[in-house]
């Protein structure tokens, strides 16, 4: 927990030398690969590897943007119900343009926008009422999960809504296709994660993020624009949610009130496991990619195997979730 | 609608609710629609009020949807203390918090009407309309057995944990014992499309030849179908699901062959415990017992009789 006191020259910390605690995910990852391939030889052929990493991304991409927010002290409860939301809306505008636009780019292309500014407007409105009206994050996007997931049930009526069977056919590359046998949501997600870890370290938003959760006073005395930055992280996490349901809604072609749900607490996982601190004030974004994996791979070693009953899947993915930041926890206690 | 009348043995003549009340007030206390199984249920509730207020001028009829257990207490609370209803029909959202509540309700002279998921104590209710689980299950796997004489491998998709999915898995596997017919495995796909289409994916990275899929639910048939069709694997001869989402009992009638058959749950269940409880409270027909739907297998010669276009479900 010492980071968090001095948060503000952590990122410069962890670029010092290889610290165990750095490893610590690392670690974990690595053993999760040796288990997944010892108990099942499929395991490491290309259409598992592939499998695992494209169910990633939606939550990686997701949990990229969730990094940011929750290193400049915030949070966000609402992605998971967003997503769905976000999901809903670009099926129902895309089936009610299908007539007057006809299955083609330009339908695509509308579904894409609208995935992309119901995102931002989402995001906006959660960094609004955290920012200007001076709502704890927890409340708001508490508040916004229920509405979300309230108007996805609304909007499909209690049921499922369902892309037009030719729409999704012409939609479904984005998910199923990609460039050189690596689908869209895997090369998606590594150039989220490569631009993320590159504004994390590197600019002066980044900076300021942590300078943030650190402690947001004295970044208000270093003329940091508290509000504005915070703002920009629930905004880019809204644009990141909209990303992933532009890859989400191709693979099945539905959205229900099913939709996302607990996405939020994997997304939040997968960031602390990945070392960055829930308080804010440091955060990690390839740290947060290795927490997303180990998440998935351990649902899907556990369905490639018999070792353990399913009723218990939950226990393990528990204890792994507390075994990976206990790992770190105590080397960092040894630095 | 096939019905399957099993009035239970103890037939008791209504007498309570009907006084001289110039209009009775029937309460209707559901889960609100966050699956789309209890969408089509909601639908189905709304529509057999509208069909009941018509028919009988007398009736008066309050309709409630709860997100939670504590709330559907409260929603309870509310239409005996606010409405006075004469007549309560409840399909629990758990049982065991729903059940104190519902007797206290009982006792007080309240016509209490059951549906779906049973109380804790069985003795409550004057009327149970119920589901039948274990014949769903018994249903799917003889299908299983007749569209695989030969025997063959099968992975299998449950629901969440409950004793719903325990009761439906148990009646699927003493239907297909002895008959050569293999559980290659077993995982929860939590009646989820997404869990599903994750599940069945793994199964098909696991086993190299699956003859047939149990998704025991239409939600998970369609996430298992699209697994099947990104990984381009032709050794799957067909996906059984259940519950009788139109999309699929669309696609049993169109004769598709990866969906040959499903096995009803119907959602519709709702509109016949209203039903019933209308008829008790308004004449002297005993209604009383217990009332099993059963489930019914759909192939397309009758698939048109379970196909609802209007229903969300």
């Amino acid at each position: 927990m010492t980071t968090t006191t001095e948060g503000g020259a952590a990122p410069a910390k962890a670029r010092h030398g290889v610290n165990l605690h750095v490893l610590g995910p690392i670690l974990a990852l690595i053993a999760l690969v040796i288990v997944g391939a010892l108990m099942n030889s499929n395991f490491l052929s290309a259409g598992n590897v592939t499998n695992v990493l494209a169910r990633s991304a939606f939550i990686g991409i997701i949990a990229v943007g969730m990094t940011f927010v929750i290193t400049a002290g915030g949070l966000d409860l609402s992605v998971g119900s967003m997503a769905a939301f976000i999901a809903g809306l670009m099926i129902l505008v895309m089936n009610l343009a299908l007539p007057s636009m006809g299955v083609g780019l330009p339908v695509m292309l509308l579904g894409i926008a609208t995935a992309l500014v119901a995102g931002l407007v989402a995001g906006w409105i959660n960094g609004i009422l955290i920012t200007t009206m001076r709502i704890e994050a927890f409340i708001v996007t508490l508040g916004t999960m229920g509405i979300y997931r309230s108007l996805v049930t609304w909007l499909a009526d209690g049921g499922t809504l369902s892309l037009d069977f030719g729409l999704r056919t012409a939609l479904q590359p984005l998910y199923y296709s990609g460039i050189l046998g690596i689908s869209w949501p895997i090369i998606v997600f590594a150039i989220v994660a490569i631009i993320g870890e590159v504004v994390m370290r590197m600019t002066a938003f980044g900076r300021y993020c942590a300078a943030i959760g650190s402690n947001d006073q004295v970044a208000r005395y270093s003329s940091v624009n508290v509000n504005r930055m915070r703002l920009y992280t629930y905004v880019g996490l809204g644009l990141l949610v909209g990303i992933a349901t532009i890859m989400y809604v191709p693979r099945l072609g539905s959205a229900s009130s099913a939709t996302g749900v607990l996405w939020e607490l994997e997304a939040i996982a997968a960031v602390i496991i990945g070392g960055t601190v829930l308080k804010g004030g440091f955060g990690r974004v390839w740290g947060t990619v290795i927490g997303v994996l180990i998440l998935s791979l351990i649902g899907n070693i556990l369905n490639l195997t018999d070792a353990v009953s399913p009723y218990l899947n939950g226990a393990i993915q528990g204890v792994i979730i507390v075994l990976a930041v206990i790992l770190q926890r105590e080397s960092k206690a040894g630095d | 609608m096939t019905k399957h009348l099993m009035m239970g043995a103890a037939f008791s003549l209504l007498a309570a609710p009907v006084l001289a009340q110039e209009t009775t007030v029937i309460g209707v206390s559901i889960p609100a629609a966050t699956h789309g199984w209890a969408g089509g249920m909601n639908f189905h509730a709304q529509e057999a009020i509208d069909r009941l207020e018509e028919v009988y001028p007398e009736l008066d009829f309050v309709l409630a949807t709860a997100s939670d257990p504590a709330k559907q207490v409260s929603d309870i609370e509310d239409m005996v203390a606010a409405r006075g209803i004469s007549a309560l029909v409840v399909l629990p959202f758990e049982s065991e918090p729903l059940t104190g509540p519902v007797k206290a309700i009982a006792d007080q002279g309240v016509w209490v009407t059951v549906v779906d998921r049973g109380l804790s104590e069985p003795n409550i209710q004057d009327l149970y309309v119920a589901g039948d689980n274990p014949g769903f299950g018994r249903v799917s796997g003889e299908y299983m057995v007749s569209a695989m004489p030969d025997g063959g491998d099968i992975v299998v998709l449950r629901g969440i944990p409950t004793t719903i999915d325990n009761e439906r898995v148990e009646g699927f596997q003493a239907a297909i014992e002895g008959s050569g017919i293999n559980i290659l495995g077993m995982e929860h796909g939590n009646w989820n499309r997404d869990d599903s289409f994750t599940v069945m994916q793994d199964f098909l990275s696991r086993y190299p030849e699956i003859d047939a899929v149990w998704a025991s639910d239409d939600d998970m048939a369609v996430g298992v179908l699209a697994a099947i069709e990104a990984a381009g694997r032709d050794d799957i001869q067909f996906v059984l699901g259940g519950a009788g989402m139109k999309e699929m009992i669309q696609r049993v009638m169109d004769g598709d062959t990866m969906i040959p058959a499903d096995v009803t749950y119907p959602p519709s269940m709702i509109a016949t415990a209203i039903e019933l409880t209308a008829v008790g409270v308004t004449s002297s027909a005993p209604v009383s017992g217990t009332f099993t739907i059963g489930s019914v297998l759909v192939t397309p010669e009758n698939a048109e009789n379970y196909y609802f276009p209007d229903s969300p479900f």
